[in-house]
C-alpha cells in the first residue's frame, strides 16, 4: 500500500455526552421508582376500566371513512347534520390533519356483515357531491372479532417467546425482571392510550410489539453486563454490582435511545397522519422501555437474588439451563 | 477479528456492490428504468395498496346456503331413486341437516336401503384420499330412513365452491383482464379481493353483491286450484316485481344458466327497454328447444338468485337456443347481469366482510410523507452519530448507508411489497441499526479507558459486543416474527422490514463497519507508531 494512503478518514474526536466514571446511584431511588411504577400501572389499570380504550374499526367493527373537501375547508358542522340524520347511531366526525380533510367513524351497525355496507353505502350518497373518498375502512363483526384475538395472542405470544428467550440465555431472575418491566411497558402505554382516548388499532398493536422488542432489547444489554461484571467481580455486593452495570451501559442505552427517538420523531412529526398515534405509541414505548430496563429490570434482580457463582462456566447457555434458585 | 484476507474483503465489497446495483431501480421513475440497457436489474420493491391506492375486500361465502343446496338436491335425487326403483314413499323431509324417508310399506326397507346407498359416492379430496363415502345411509328403530353428507363431503364441496367462486370473481371484477387484480382463498370460506387503483368499490360490490343463478322453470298448470298446498315437486318462488306474489315452479328447472354461452346487455326493439339477449351451447338448447316444443301456450318463468323475474308464455317452440330475458331491468342492472351470467354462478352468496380502500391521493401523501420522514430521521441520525463518534461515527454513517440499500435490495429481491408501516419500519430501522455500533463504539470506548491499545481495545470492542448484539437483536427478531406470523396486510409489511433491518444491520456492523475500521487502522498504523483512536 502507498505511504500516503493514510489520510483515509478526516480525524476528529467523538463527544463523550456521558461524562467518564459517570456513577448514578440508580440503586437507591429504586424504591422510589418502584413505587411511581406500581402506582403508574394501577393508573394505567384504572384507566382502561374506566375510561376503555378508544377502538378503532379494527377492534370494534364498523365504518371509517376519510374525506377531502372538493373545495375549500370541509365544514363538519354540515356533515354532521348530513351524515347524523342517516340514524346510523353514533357517529363521530373530526378534522383529520388537514383542515380540508375529516375522518368520519360510524359505530357497528346491528345486522350483521351485510348492514355494514348498507351504512356505507348511504354515507357515500351524502357526501359524494362535495367530497372525494380517500380512504374507506369497513370491518364486519366477524373480522374485528378475530382481530382482537390475534392482536390479544400477538402480544402475549410475543413476551412469552422473550421470557423463554431470556430464561435459556441467562437465569430464571432475569427472565422475571424482564417480564416485569414488560409487563409494564405494555400496561402503562395502553393506559396512556385509555387517557388521551387516542384511537386504539391494529398499527398500535403493531407498536406495543415492536416496544416490547425494544424494551427487551434494552433490558438484555443491562442483563449482559451484569452477568459478565458477576464473574467479574466476586465479591462485589449485588447492589452496587448492579448500579455498576447499569452505569456502564448508560451512554449506549441512551445512545441507542436517542437515535430511536430522532427517526421517530421524524415519523410522529412529517410521517402523515394515518402513522401518526403509530408513531406517538413508539415515541412513548421507547421513553417508557428505556426507563423500565434501568428502574424494574435491573433492581429485580436484587429482591429476587441471583446465582453468584459463574465461574469456570464459559458456556452460559450450559449454566443457565439449570437455574438455581440462591 | 481485524484481519481480513483478501478473499474476505472482495467478499465484503461484492456483496455490498450487488445491493447497491439491485436497489438502484427503486430511486427512478418505472419509465427511466425502462429505458435502461437490458444487462442492468429493473425489479423495483412493489407497493401496498396503502401506497399506491387500491381496493382490499374480504369475502366470506356463505356456507349455510352451500349446505342447503346440497341437501336440497339430495332430497331430489332420493326422491328420483325411489321413484326408480318403484318404492311407495310417504313422505320425504328434510331436518337438521338430515334427509328424512318415510316408506309407505316397511318391507320396503331392505330394497330403498340399498338403493339410497347406491347415491353414495366417494369424496375426491386430496388431503383424505381415504375413499369415505358423501353420504350415510341409516335407518331408526322406528323404520325412518335418514340420508346425510359426511363432514368431508361437506368440507370438499366448501373447497371445490370457493375455487369456483374465485374463478367467477375474477371474471367478475375484472372482465375484461385489464385490471391488474389479485384474487386470492383466505382461510377455509373466505376470499381476498385486491385491486389497484380503485377507490370505488360500488362497482366490484354490486357484481360479487349477486349470486346470478339462472334458471327457467315450468310453471304448475293450474295454480289456484292448490288453494296454497305446495304439490310434491313444485316450490313456491317470490315475484321479484311484485312483492308477497310467489309463483308455483317445478323444483327442478327445464334449463340452468350453467348452459348460457353468450349474455349481452341490449334494448327491446319495440319498448326500449333494457333486456339481456342471451345464447344456450348445445345441449342448452335442445334441451329447451324440446321443452317449450311440447308446451306452446303454457307459461314458464325465468328465475335468478331464488326469485322469479318474469313468466312469459311459449308462443313459439324456441328451437334456436337463443333467446331474451326481460325483467324491469335498467341499463346499469342488465350490464351488471349480463356480466354476471357470462362469468357464470357463484356457487353461493359472498358478503364483503372488511374492506380498505385508499385513495390515489392519499396513496401519494403517504409516499412523500413517508419519504420525508425517512429522509429527515436519517439525516438527524447521522448527525448525532457523527457528533457523537466522531470519525468512527463517519465509519457507522457508512455503513448505515449500506444498511439502507440492503435492505432495499433484499425487499426488491424477495419481492416483498412496501406498505406505509413498511415505511414506519425502514425509518425506525435507520435508528435501531447503529444499535450495533453503539454497543461496538461503547465497548471501544470501555477497553481503552482500561488502558488497553488501540489494536487490542477494537479488537475486544467487536468481538465482546458480538455476544450482546446477538442477544439483544433475536428478541426483536421474536418480536417481529410474531407480527408477521399473526398480523394482517400491512402490519405483515411493518414486520417484513423490521426484521429483514434486523440481519441487514448486524451483518453490516460486523462485516462492513469492521472492515473499515481495520483499513483505518491499517492506515493509521503506517502513519504512526502509537495510534489515537478518536472515539
Amino acid at each position: 500500500m502507498a505511504k500516503q494512503s493514510y489520510q483515509f478518514l478526516p480525524r476528529f474526536k467523538g463527544w463523550h455526552f456521558i461524562p467518564e466514571g459517570t456513577n448514578v446511584p440508580f440503586m437507591t431511588y429504586r424504591r422510589v421508582c418502584f413505587w411511581t411504577s406500581i402506582a403508574m400501572m394501577l393508573a394505567a389499570m384504572t384507566a382502561f376500566l374506566v375510561l376503555g380504550l378508544n377502538y378503532g374499526v379494527d377492534f370494534k367493527g364498523g365504518t371509517m371513512i376519510e374525506l377531502r373537501a372538493k373545495s375549500g375547508n370541509a365544514d363538519i358542522p354540515d356533515l354532521r347534520t348530513r351524515v347524523g340524520g342517516l340514524g346510523l347511531g353514533d357517529v363521530q366526525i373530526q378534522e383529520f390533519g388537514d383542515p380540508r380533510d375529516v375522518l368520519i367513524r360510524v359505530e357497528q351497525q346491528a345486522g350483521g356483515e351485510t348492514s355494514q355496507q348498507e351504512a356505507l353505502r348511504k354515507i357515500q350518497e351524502v357526501v359524494s357531491a362535495d367530497y372525494d373518498q380517500r380512504r374507506v375502512e369497513v370491518v364486519g363483526p366477524a373480522v374485528s372479532g378475530e382481530l382482537r384475538l390475534t392482536g390479544l395472542i400477538a402480544v402475549l405470544a410475543a413476551i412469552v417467546a422473550i421470557i423463554l428467550y431470556i430464561w435459556l440465555r441467562f437465569e430464571w431472575q432475569f427472565a422475571i425482571g424482564a417480564v416485569l418491566a414488560l409487563t409494564h411497558d405494555v400496561l402503562i402505554t395502553m393506559g396512556l392510550f385509555a387517557v388521551l382516548q387516542l384511537e386504539f388499532d391494529l398499527s398500535i398493536v403493531a407498536a406495543l410489539l415492536t416496544i416490547l422488542g425494544y424494551s427487551v432489547n434494552d433490558t438484555v444489554v443491562v442483563a449482559d453486563r451484569i452477568r459478565e461484571n458477576l464473574r467479574k467481580y466476586k465479591r462485589m455486593v449485588l447492589p452496587d454490582l448492579l448500579n455498576r452495570s447499569i452505569n456502564e451501559t448508560l451512554s449506549r442505552t441512551l445512545m441507542t435511545s436517542g437515535t430511536t427517538l430522532i427517526v421517530l420523531m421524524a415519523l410522529y412529526l412529517f410521517g402523515g397522519e394515518v402513522i401518526r398515534n403509530f408513531a406517538f405509541a413508539m415515541l412513548f414505548g421507547v421513553v417508557i422501555g428505556t426507563y423500565s430496563s434501568i428502574f424494574i429490570a435491573a433492581p429485580v434482580l436484587e429482591l429476587l437474588g441471583v446465582k453468584r457463582d459463574w465461574s469456570g462456566l464459559d458456556n452460559e447457555a450450559k449454566a443457565s439451563a439449570q437455574p438455581s434458585a440462591s | 477479528m481485524l484481519h481480513f484476507s483478501g478473499f474476505k474483503t472482495i467478499s465484503i465489497v461484492l456483496v455490498c456492490l450487488a445491493a447497491f446495483v439491485l436497489a438502484l431501480p427503486n430511486f427512478f421513475t418505472r419509465a427511466t428504468v425502462d429505458s435502461w440497457p437490458s444487462f442492468l436489474p429493473k425489479g423495483q420493491v412493489s407497493l401496498g395498496l396503502d401506497l399506491r391506492g387500491g381496493a382490499h375486500l374480504l369475502l366470506a361465502m356463505d356456507t349455510q346456503e352451500l349446505k342447503a343446496d346440497l341437501l336440497g338436491t339430495l332430497r331430489q335425487d332420493t326422491r328420483a331413486a325411489l321413484r326408480r326403483a318403484r318404492i311407495g314413499v310417504r313422505a320425504i323431509g328434510l331436518r337438521n341437516e338430515t334427509v328424512r324417508v318415510r316408506l309407505l310399506k316397511q318391507e320396503d326397507s331392505e330394497k330403498a336401503l340399498t338403493e339410497l346407498r347406491r347415491l353414495a359416492q366417494p369424496v375426491t379430496s386430496d388431503l383424505l384420499g381415504s375413499g369415505e363415502n358423501n353420504i350415510t345411509v341409516a335407518q331408526t328403530a322406528d323404520g325412518l330412513i335418514t340420508l346425510q353428507f359426511t363432514e368431508a363431503a361437506i368440507r370438499q364441496r366448501i373447497v371445490d365452491a370457493l375455487g369456483g367462486a374465485i374463478e367467477t370473481v375474477r371474471r367478475r371484477v375484472d372482465p375484461t383482464g385489464n385490471v391488474d387484480a389479485t384474487i386470492t382463498r383466505n382461510g377455509a370460506d373466505r376470499i381476498l379481493v385486491q385491486v389497484p387503483g380503485v377507490d370505488d368499490t360500488a362497482d366490484i360490490k354490486r357484481r360479487i353483491g349477486k349470486a346470478a343463478r339462472l334458471s327457467f322453470h315450468a310453471v304448475h298448470p293450474d295454480e289456484q286450484a292448490t288453494g296454497g298446498v305446495v304439490p310434491p315437486g313444485y316450490r313456491a318462488y317470490p315475484s321479484a316485481e311484485t312483492a308477497g306474489f310467489n309463483y308455483l315452479l317445478r323444483a327442478v328447472p327445464v334449463v340452468k344458466g350453467d348452459d348460457l354461452v353468450e349474455a349481452q346487455p341490449s334494448f327491446d326493439q319495440r319498448t326500449n327497454e333494457p333486456i339481456i339477449s342471451f345464447r344456450f351451447n348445445q345441449s342448452g338448447a335442445r334441451k329447451f328447444g324440446r321443452w317449450t316444443s311440447e308446451n306452446v301456450g303454457r307459461p314458464f318463468a325465468i328465475v335468478l338468485d331464488g326469485e322469479v323475474l318474469s313468466a312469459p308464455v311459449v308462443r313459439e317452440p324456441i328451437i334456436t337456443g337463443s333467446g331474451q330475458i326481460s325483467g324491469g331491468f335498467t341499463t346499469q342492472t342488465a350490464t351488471d347481469l349480463a356480466i354476471n351470467l357470462k362469468s357464470g354462478a357463484l356457487p353461493a352468496t359472498l358478503t364483503v366482510i372488511e374492506e380498505r380502500t385508499v385513495g390515489p391521493t392519499l396513496g401519494a401523501d403517504s409516499i412523500s410523507s413517508g419519504t420525508m420522514a425517512f429522509m429527515l430521521g436519517a439525516v438527524g441520525t447521522i448527525i448525532f452519530t457523527i457528533i457523537v463518534y466522531g470519525t468512527f461515527g463517519i465509519i457507522a454513517v457508512l455503513g448505515l448507508f449500506v444498511n439502507a440499500m440492503l435492505l432495499i435490495a433484499a425487499m426488491t429481491f424477495l419481492g416483498s411489497t412496501l406498505t406505509l408501516p413498511g415505511i414506519a419500519g425502514l425509518v425506525l430501522t435507520i435508528g435501531m441499526a447503529v444499535d450495533a455500533n453503539v454497543l461496538i463504539y461503547e465497548r471501544i470506548r470501555e477497553e481503552l479507558r482500561s488502558g488497553k491499545s488501540a489494536v487490542q481495545a477494537i479488537d475486544n470492542g467487536f468481538s465482546r459486543a458480538m455476544v450482546t448484539i446477538v442477544d439483544s437483536q433475536t428478541t426483536t427478531l421474536a418480536a417481529a416474527i410474531i407480527m408477521f406470523w399473526l398480523g394482517s396486510g400491512p402490519i405483515r409489511g411493518f414486520a417484513v422490514t423490521l426484521s429483514i433491518g434486523i440481519f441487514t444491520s448486524v451483518f453490516t456492523a460486523v462485516t462492513v463497519v469492521r472492515l473499515l475500521v481495520a483499513l483505518w487502522l491499517r492506515a493509521e498504523r503506517e502513519r504512526s507508531r502509537t495510534v489515537d483512536v478518536p472515539i
